[in-house]
């Protein structure tokens, strides 16, 4: 049994952690001047050999980002923190902002030190407040302490963090939206290559990386790369902050290596609740991630075993849906969500979502018919891979994974309503969340 | 130009936080908001002036996100999840409830503009599903009974705390947050809640912890 | 699409990359987009957001491909081959094949299909492509997005935006090239839609190039909705006749009438731009023109046959001779002003002549003789591009060469070239080109750039490095010495000089020897060998050919009798004049010009709408419009144009030729006057290559403290213009009359910060609104020809003295 590892999350139930003064009594910005102290290479170096991997879904490894950025370019640089977290399903950045945000800033001085950045931004969405205070006022707090602005902790790195609050845009969470949505301009991806490292905020050298991955750093730089490598596997080394919802009994925090397992997860959640008390479907990071299903629940959370089950890791923060859910009302919503999220520039996603949208509400009222089933895996085919960015790849994912486990829902819709064959009520959690 | 000194004070602060003033628009359309209640045209041409930009470029920004309204939001915001997670967990029940209730529908206001409804996407809280928002601060675990609960207790003027935040004060206070986010509240809300802290919870019952090599943040 | 010329031997072979599409190898530049290399091999590859002159963006889709070793297709339009790069087009590549088909049919899901009613149906990319490679039938089922139609994003544009695909080609052109971007992107989704701010219409220069590279009918304009259907009309490519530019342009044709017009790709001119006015303004072609002859009789004119009306011209013209004068103006083809210029000495036997209707100066006319007639090309767009630093000296390109403001736009952003603008106002075309602002007093300009001789060590230097450039504005003839100071701060640096006249036949006329002291191809009228060569071309003795004459002000000095003004003391009278296409109000003098046509004994006019010249005239000529000749106009850079007739069967004339029928009529040898022979003899003629007249060197005019304040003024791109008449929707697009000063000239002249003001001289006044702008201290800025602001006819002109009061005078 893989044991749950608290250690972003080790000290939140202290009421005033996510003070400066709570975070220090439990070892807060120990790892700082430790930092400061080595050279911005040797932190590349040490983050590099840790074998992190971002955290935001893509799972690229972190200090290979941050080495392609150019060094002694005469160029300002700049860190970015991609804290937009929007994507159905992922809500583990918020939690750590909420509870944890001077770790998320010291961080934030290591990285921007290590990729010589004199100015970082924290993007958070804006339908965040408190997520956006708590960060806000942690970086007030860090300036008067002189752990952030000139000459911090008399190294002679200075370093300016800005907050910046979102709007309300999903796909500000695509790394390049994020900077044209930070530049001002409506948030739509841009053209890659140049890519951010070189031609990134105003055109200058700039690493984007989520919340969970910025947070990773003080742990590091104070453990060293044998200590977190101990987590996880060759491939996905470290530990998780997963976030559980859905049918379970705790839905929650859980942090525990990479690796650990759906069904192991379910334990410490207290095992699914409602319906016929089984898993029917779940998904391991995010609604852009292919569902899976019971007999995926031993297959190890880690980016490469996620692959081989034809899905992926994502943000990992599963999804658990009961036996009382309908598959053809949980896609028709996430379609409705990436339709109302596709920014608009490029054809595949802002037209084949409204297409896959009008045709699978179609389904939900029992109006679909046969030809639909494989029309709309024909529409996805014409949206994956072609569309400009990821959200595109993301809408034209969930239908044709439903298809492959629950055809027969489908076919019944197109005689039934969903809601006739599953009475919504069935599936609410109304007594338990009453509980909690 | 409708704005008084102090707030054009406040766009210069904000200009002024970022090397390139254009980066400024987004906390602009959030200060203008509070102030207004919406995003006017006018707002939109003071922005322009202030950046040296078009009012077509303003424009083209607060059309392009969800949070900016064009018409008048009223006192409170009131946003109900029914993305998948939530409206399976009883989100779509806790959103008709006060639609009902409200006699509004999506992007709408109830009778005397006191309440804007809006079905809002995935709050980043499934964990807390169902998940209503009031002015964007979390009021997370909702039934039906619960929401309209707090929804009386709003209309009433009685205090409402945010489950995971401050108390409720009203939509334009949290866009001047959203400009000015030190905004003094950040001890609110106290520590983790309980759902947060189901791992730890967990972790602790079955004396689970970290390996630790004894120094920094353990 | 838009490919400069390029000599084979102008990329070094190490450059090159091979590069294989659909099997065959070719070797290109390094760097170039997949989507161009197929079109050089004549392969064609659906697109709609590409355009070879904006930045590729890749949002359409539409021109997905295969790359050998990628898995998923990619944009043609946004891949730059590299050397070895495999690339399958649909023509090889079931999977470029399947994503370019699925793109096809997601862009036709909510585009409306109601190309019968669409100006855009027969000549649209998406119908095209639809055809070629879009299914049969639609698969979509689901109801289409709607939108109320149409918008106007402007009083000339119209958009239905349920026909718009999103490819982001205006609102990116907006942006990109013209620097207005009140054109944008608005809302997400499938919602996303062009619009414009409230209050804020697209009022663009240059906001008709947007319909023209549209790929749908999305963008339609008022002057052109509904009118036609593009298998109607006949296409003639043509030269723009309102500026200088010297636009390539497309003007269509139906029954006769011209439907529209559209930028024609000129790579070493317009691109594939032009502005507005060249676009919009053609209504004149056939609203007001005169019919037939003219005659007066008992002081009224009457209609006349062209033998009659020939007749009396040439008795009149012929009793006259040698006391006689020609006024042109500028906006005749090179080939009619040249007809003009030989008739004045040969049937005339005068060398009293001037294309110049506007404030022009004998210091100008000496700085043409030096400086620009006959001079071979440059500098050219090209050096623009190239030039290290740009000096404007008195010229706002964007209202007085569009095509000169594109391109120092984009030499400025994408080149970094320097541009520099000596100007009493800094504008907003010169922030949109990144210009520097010196600002100078109008009128000072000659001492601001002896200054820069004397002072400016930095700008000197500046322009002494290899292909600066300096541009004078028209303006600077009426600030004595700016035009000698000019000459000789480019003489002394080496930077190269371009005059930059506003009209499209104003250097023609000049190369042509429509003025006095200059017979055609720049040759000093004084000259022996010039007058040789110019007589065996014309058969006449050169001793016949008149030596000197008279220009502009001195002339009408002439007919009036008061010869105490003019320079030379020449006394001769002025019996007859014979004046073409000129606007009395376009004068400095205007009101002496109208005084001394309505005096001179005889007045012949050719013209193609009654003015204030035919109304005093003896006999009136009506002559062909510009589309319904052939001819060539030479832009400022000295590039010469030609063009064919655009409405073909025309009943008008030529000027080339209703000359000749004069000519013939007074028994003098002319030729045919037509274009053919026109050409022929200027092309034996040639350009002048012996020794030219010295460069003038008028002193600066002692500063002029007098009166309150200097006035500034040029005529902006729309305005009042004779050839802009009939066309409510481009004049609606037009910037606002208003008066401009600094807050401290407002204030010093106890002005509130907005309001009307009173611009006023001895001879009028005008009343405008007041805005506060960056203009220099001292000074007011009004523009010279819009309604309500004619400053010649209060008797100012820039750098006039002028009294500034607030409200009504």
């Amino acid at each position: 049994m893989t044991p749950l590892t608290p250690i972003i999350t080790a000290h939140w139930d202290v009421p005033d952690y996510f003070t400066l003064e709570g975070y220090r009594r439990f070892g807060g910005y120990s790892a700082l001047p430790k930092a400061l102290g080595m050279d911005p290479d040797a932190v590349i170096g040490t983050v590099k050999d840790t074998g992190l991997r971002g955290r935001g879904g893509a799972g690229f490894p972190t200090g290979l980002k941050w080495s392609f950025v150019p060094q002694n370019d005469g160029k300002p640089h700049y860190l970015v923190v991609n804290a937009d977290e929007s994507e159905p399903g992922a809500c583990k950045d918020v939690p750590i902002m909420i509870a944890n945000p001077h770790a998320l800033i010291e961080g934030v001085i290591i990285s921007s030190y290590a990729i010589r950045a004199n100015h970082a931004f924290i993007y958070i969405r804006g339908e965040v407040p408190q997520a956006i205070r708590r960060v806000a006022t942690a970086v007030r707090e860090a300036e008067e302490a002189g752990l952030l602005g000139d000459n911090i902790l008399g190294s002679g790195f200075s370093l300016r963090i800005v907050v910046h609050s979102g709007a309300g845009a999903y796909i500000c969470g695509e790394e390049t939206a994020l900077l044209d949505s930070l530049e001002g301009y409506r948030g739509q991806p841009r053209l890659k290559p140049p890519f951010p490292a070189t031609h990134g905020l105003y055109a200058a050298p700039t690493v984007v990386n989520n919340v969970e991955t910025i947070t990773n750093i003080p742990w590091i730089i104070n453990n060293g790369v044998e200590w977190f490598r101990q987590f996880g596997t060759e491939k996905s080394p470290g530990f998780k902050v997963f976030a559980v919802s859905g049918h379970v009994a705790r839905p929650g925090i859980y942090e525990a290596p990479l690796g650990i397992t759906m069904r192991e997860l379910l334990d410490y959640a207290g095992g699914v609740i409602g319906g016929d008390g089984t898993v029917k479907f779940w998904i391991p990071g995010g609604s852009s991630v292919p569902m899976l299903t019971a007999d995926h629940l031993d297959t190890p959370l880690t980016y490469e075993a996620m692959a081989e089950a034809g899905t992926m890791l994502g943000t990992g923060t599963p999804m658990v849906f009961n036996s009382t859910v309908s598959v053809v009302k949980a896609v028709t919503r996430w379609l409705e969500f990436y339709k109302h999220e596709s920014c608009g520039k490029c054809t595949p996603c802002r037209e084949g979502t409204f297409w896959i949208t009008g045709v699978l509400e179609r389904f939900e009222h029992g109006h679909g018919t046969d030809a639909d089933m494989d029309l709309l895996v024909e529409v996805c085919g014409n949206i994956a891979g072609r569309s400009f960015c990821a959200l595109g790849d993301a809408a034209a994912t969930p239908y044709p994974a439903a298809l492959k486990y629950f055809r027969d829902e489908f076919e019944a819709a197109t005689r039934t309503p969903v809601d006739e064959v599953f009475p919504p009520a069935a599936s609410y959690v109304f007594s338990e969340v009453a509980a909690r | 130009m409708a704005y008084d000194e102090s707030v054009m004070a406040q766009m210069r602060e904000i200009i002024e936080r970022y090397p390139n003033s254009r980066s400024a628009v987004m906390p602009l359309l959030h200060l203008v908001q509070s102030i207004d209640d919406e995003i006017t045209p006018e707002g939109m041409q003071v922005i322009a002036e202030q950046l040296g930009l078009t009012t077509a470029e303003v424009t083209a920004v607060a059309t392009f996100y969800t949070m900016y309204k064009r018409r008048p939001v009223g006192k409170h915001h009131i946003g109900v999840c029914t993305n998948t997670l939530c409206a399976l967990l009883g989100g779509d029940a806790v959103y008709d409830a006060i639609s009902e209730r409200l006699g509004a529908g999506h992007d709408e206001r109830d009778a005397d503009g006191t309440f804007w409804l809006e079905r809002i996407e995935c709050q980043a809280a499934c964990t807390h599903a169902p998940v209503m928002t009031v002015d964007w601060e979390f009021m997370d675990c909702q039934t039906p009974q619960s929401a309209l609960d707090v929804i009386d207790r709003l209309a009433r003027g009685e205090e409402v705390v945010s489950t995971r935040g401050p108390v409720i004060r009203d939509f334009q206070a949290t866009e001047h947050t959203l400009a000015f986010p030190v905004d003094g509240l950040a001890g609110e809300g106290g520590e983790a809640d309980a759902i947060m802290l189901a791992g730890l919870t967990v972790a602790r019952e079955r004396g689970m912890t970290a390996p630790a090599p004894g120094e920094g943040p353990a | 699409m838009t490919i400069a010329p390029q000599s084979p031997t102008e990329v070094a072979p190490t450059d090159l990359v091979t590069v294989s599409v659909d099997g065959i190898e070719v070797r290109v530049p390094k760097g170039t987009l997949v989507i161009r290399v197929a079109e050089l091999m004549g392969i064609e590859i659906p697109r709609f957001c590409d355009h070879p002159l904006l930045d590729p963006v890749a949002a359409c889709r539409a021109c997905l491909i295969e790359i050998e070793g990628q898995p998923k297709p990619q944009p043609a339009c946004a891949i730059a081959v590299t050397d070895g790069m495999v690339v399958r087009t649909q023509r090889t590549s079931p999977m470029a094949d399947t994503a370019q088909e699925g793109v096809m049919e997601f862009l036709l899901l909510n585009h409306p299909l109601d190309c019968p009613v669409c100006d855009k149906g027969g000549e649209c990319p998406l119908q095209n492509q639809a055809m070629t490679a879009g299914r049969g039938t639609s698969r979509f089922e689901e109801e289409k997005r709607t939108f109320e139609k149409p918008i106007n994003v402007s009083a000339q544009i119209l958009l239905d935006r349920e026909r718009c695909v999103s490819c982001a080609r205006c609102t990116r052109f907006a942006d990109q090239i013209a620097g207005d971007p009140m054109l944008e992107l608005l809302e997400r989704g499938a919602k996303q839609q062009v619009g414009t701010a409230e209050d804020e219409p697209f009022d663009s220069y240059f906001s008709g190039n947007t319909i023209q590279i549209c790929p749908v009918g999305a963008l339609t304009s008022s002057l052109y909705r509904f009118r036609a259907r593009p298998f109607d009309l006949v296409s003639t490519p043509t030269t723009c006749e309102h500026c200088a530019s010297g636009c390539s342009l497309r003007t269509d044709v139906r029954r006769g009438v011209i439907t529209r017009r559209l930028a024609w790709d000129d790579p070493e001119v317009n691109e594939e731009w032009n502005c507005d006015k060249g676009r919009f303004a053609f209504v004149y072609t056939y609203e007001g023109r005169i019919a037939s002859p003219l005659v007066r009789e008992n002081g009224e004119l009457r209609p006349a046959s062209w033998p009659e009306a020939l007749d009396v011209a040439a008795r009149g013209l012929a009793a006259a001779r040698g006391r006689a004068g020609v006024l042109t103006g500028g906006r005749l083809t090179r080939e009619d002003a040249y007809a003009y210029a030989k008739f004045a000495r040969v049937a005339m036997g005068t060398g009293d002549i001037d294309f110049r209707a506007r404030v022009a100066s004998d210091e100008e006319a000496q700085f043409l003789a030096s400086s620009v007639a006959g001079m071979p090309l440059g500098p050219t767009y090209a050096d623009l591009d190239r030039a290290p630093v740009v000096l404007l000296v008195g010229l706002e390109p964007e209202d007085e060469s569009p095509i000169i403001f594109l391109r120092l736009r984009r030499a400025a952003q994408k080149k970094g070239v320097r541009i520099v603008s000596l100007s009493p106002v800094r504008t907003r075309g010169m922030d949109k080109m990144d210009a520097q602002w010196w600002a100078c007093q109008p009128g000072g300009e000659a001492v601001a750039l002896r200054q820069i001789a004397e002072n400016s060590a930095d700008t000197l230097a500046a322009l002494r490095q290899p292909g600066a450039v300096i541009l004078v504005g028209e303006r600077m003839a009426g600030v004595p010495g700016a035009l000698s100071a000019a000459a000789e701060l480019a003489s002394s640096t080496g930077a190269r000089l371009g005059w930059v006249p506003r009209r499209a036949g104003e250097r023609g006329a000049l190369d042509a020897g429509a003025l006095a002291g200059l017979l055609p191809g720049g040759r000093p009228a004084d000259d022996p060998r010039a007058r040789e060569e110019v007589a065996a071309v014309w058969g006449v003795e050169a001793s016949s050919l008149p030596t000197g004459g008279r220009v502009g002000q001195s002339l009408v000095d002439a007919i009036l009798g008061d010869t105490s003004r003019a320079e030379r003391e020449e006394e001769r009278h002025i019996d007859a004049l014979l004046v073409a296409g000129v606007e009395v109000a376009d004068h400095e003098r205007a009101e002496d010009l109208r005084r001394a046509l309505s005096d001179v004994p005889f007045l012949v006019a050719l013209s193609t709408h009654h003015n204030d010249v035919t109304e005093v005239a003896d006999v009136v000529f009506p002559v062909a419009v510009v589309a319904e000749k052939a001819g060539s106009f030479t832009d400022w850079e000295g590039r010469t144009k030609p063009f064919s007739a655009a409405i073909h069967g025309a009943q008008s004339v030529a000027d080339g030729r209703v000359l000749a029928m004069i000519a013939d009529s007074m028994d003098v040898t002319f030729g045919a006057g037509d274009v053919a022979s026109l050409r022929a003899e200027m092309d034996r003629l040639g350009m002048w290559t012996g020794a030219r007249p010295a460069a003038p060197s008028v002193a600066p005019a002692a500063s002029d403290a007098s009166g309150t304040v200097a006035l500034a003024t040029w005529r902006l791109l729309l305005d009042a213009g004779a050839l802009q008449e009939g066309e409510p929707h481009l004049a609606a697009t037009a910037r606002p009359t208003e008066a401009l000063m600094s807050s401290e000239t407002a204030r010093s002249l106890g002005l509130g910060q907005a309001g009307s003001v009173t611009v006023s001289t001895d001879h009028g006044s005008l009343e405008l609104p007041l805005r506060i702008a960056d203009v220099v201290d001292g000074t007011v800025w009004v523009p010279m020809t819009s309604e309500g602001s004619r400053v010649l006819a209060i008797g100012a002109s820039h750098g006039t003295r002028v009294r500034v009061t607030g409200g009504t005078a």
